[in-house]
């Protein structure tokens, strides 16, 4: 028959030996050593079932965990060669930088929900997010801009977030999603341009940009990584645009814009677009469409910055605060007064 | 048959608040001494200041547990800078340090809801806020903790100093003195104290300008 093996697993805190499971598995296909699998993420149906029957100390718990799945003992695969350091590359010496400077992998907590566990860490922490970013190519190259509001829930945590992050002088990224993970992975992502700028002597292209930040997310897809980004440059080719996201998803295009705000700005976008418009036309079509998208969002404000990327680089064009630009655009009137009421003097 | 939830969670909240204010050649980092669980208090003399290196100090509010080993980390981290670079680490350098050591706890995070306070290369204040998986800003002042929303509008009420990414550039350092800025500071943690239950029984300042570190505390509402 099968081979019967009892494992008996303790969850890391003392407190939580109620929950301690004594697993007895039973499979037909067995390897000499009996070795369980435990899959947290899906139960594979390529195993034949294995019947798990769980003592612990209170009867409620038996009930709890009558399911069927694998367990593996193995670690989940991850792409962490976005987290490789620059030390491990040059052998860099010694004891004291193992589990230091060489951070090879992501800690994955203990559970075995581990979606569970994710939304609820990020229902409690509340990072920050919500946005209004946009980009888009014309004749004179690409304009990119956004607004600068970071909220945690319903609470405005800033209004002078950066958002348009300037991964070399030739290449913007935006941000919309999380800040710290788009944070994070385009400071990635500059590191690796630059290290691609080394090893083979050339700039790296927009799509081969947009192609390492793609690859990355995706395979972080499913963990609850929430980035929106596009990705706007000048290469030997011309301008360049591409939309990338932490579904894994990338578009090339030549008008996106990204956030809770978005639908507002391709309102304007789309209606004032043409592919022959001046720098200065172009940037104030930008700017207007970030102005009506803060002023209808609420998770997008702060200051509109505008960024051109041309043949030699990019340059920031404008910075307003959005509350300025609307009595710019919208001044307040003296509206004529009809009838003046005048104060009743006496009794 | 349904399924049983976790009733245990590795996370605690420890309450209290920090805030951290810069000016054009100092920083004032505050945070209040009481250390809670749910509606009792552990202890009302725990620190939550660390002094990371010469010219940046860290204040930490959310899960002591997790700050004590962000503390840790970072010290450690700093020690092995100092070895291979022969000079203690500046501010700006020990901010994005403390980005990435929250990031690569992304997926369980530190519930430590941070702000460094410290003076750059130049000598001015610098403050950096940050969210509890590492996102970052140099601002010109921060609060965190649980009385965070009853101290920024304050904060921006009398500091609101203009944003960073207006163009043409203004500087975002408050234009207050060091002992304006202290007493501003005492003010907002007796405010707090009022109406925030977790924060009270003691305030520990702590003052860093060019002639080095000053400690300073208070007395608050015990109750």
């Amino acid at each position: 028959m099968g081979i019967r093996a009892i494992l008996s697993s303790h969850l890391p805190n003392g407190q939580f030996g109620r929950h301690s499971l004594c697993l007895a598995a039973v499979g037909r296909e067995h390897k000499k050593l009996p070795t369980l699998y435990f899959d947290i993420y899906r139960f594979s149906k390529q195993f034949p079932p294995l019947l798990l029957s769980i003592f612990g100390l209170s009867a409620s718990d038996l009930c709890s965990f009558s399911f069927l799945f694998n367990l593996s003992l193995k670690i989940m695969k991850l792409d962490t060669s976005g987290l490789e350091s620059a030390a491990s590359l040059f052998g860099a010496s010694s004891e004291l930088f193992d589990g230091f400077a060489t951070a090879p992998s992501f800690e994955l907590p203990v559970t075995n929900d581990f979606d569970g566990f994710q939304k609820e860490a990020i229902q409690m922490v509340k990072p920050a997010k919500g946005t209004t970013t946009l980009a888009f190519i014309f004749k004179e190259g690409v304009m990119v801009a956004a607004d600068s509001r970071a909220s945690m829930g319903g609470y405005i945590s800033s209004q002078s977030v950066k958002k348009i992050i300037e991964i070399n002088p030739y290449m913007l990224g935006t941000m919309a999603g999380g800040a710290a993970d788009c944070q994070f992975w385009h400071r990635n992502l500059g590191i690796k341009c630059r290290l691609h700028e080394l090893a083979n002597k050339r700039r790296i292209s927009v799509t081969g940009a947009s192609k390492l930040l793609a690859n990355i997310l995706y395979s972080y897809r499913g963990m609850g990584l929430s980035v929106g980004t596009m990705i706007a440059g000048w290469d030997e080719t011309g301008p360049g645009l591409y939309y990338v996201d932490s579904e894994g998803g990338r578009l090339k295009g030549t008008r996106f814009s990204v956030g809770s705000g978005s639908p507002y700005a391709y309102g304007v976008l789309d209606s004032g677009y043409r592919y022959d418009l001046s720098i200065e036309e172009a940037a104030e079509l930008a700017r207007r469409a970030i102005y009506h998208a803060t002023f209808r969002d609420g998770a997008s404000g702060g200051v509109a910055s505008v960024y051109y990327v041309g043949p030699n680089g990019w340059k920031k064009l404008s910075g307003d605060d959005v509350g300025e630009l609307h009595y710019k655009y919208y001044p307040v009137m003296p509206s004529t007064v009809e009838q003046e009421m005048v104060e009743v003097s006496g009794a | 048959m349904t399924k049983q939830q976790a009733n245990w969670s590795p996370y605690d909240n420890n309450g209290g608040s920090c805030v951290a204010i810069a000016g054009a050649d100092y920083c004032v980092i505050a945070a209040d001494t009481r250390m809670s669980t749910g509606y009792s208090i552990l202890t009302r003399e725990y620190s939550k200041i660390c002094k990371l290196a010469d010219k940046s100090v860290m204040a930490s509010s959310g899960f002591q547990a997790d700050v004590k080993a962000l503390q840790k980390h970072l010290a450690a981290r700093h020690l092995i800078y100092q070895h291979q670079h022969n000079k203690q680490m500046s501010c700006p350098a020990m901010a994005q340090l403390l980005s990435n050591t929250l990031y690569y706890k992304r997926f369980f995070p530190y519930y430590a809801f941070n702000v460094l306070g410290g003076l750059d290369s130049e000598g001015k204040g610098c403050v950096y806020t940050y969210d509890a998986v590492g996102s970052y800003e140099r601002v010109g002042y921060s609060a965190q903790g649980s009385g965070s929303t009853l101290i920024m509008p304050f904060l921006d009420n009398q500091l609101k100093s203009p944003s960073p990414l207006l163009l043409p550039a203004q500087d975002a350092v408050t234009p207050l003195s060091e002992l304006e800025a202290v007493d501003l500071v005492k003010t907002v943690f007796a405010s707090a104290t009022e109406r925030d239950i977790y924060t009270g029984d003691k305030l520990e300042i702590v003052i860093l300008n060019a002639d080095g570190i000053r400690h300073e505390y208070m007395e608050l509402r015990k109750d």
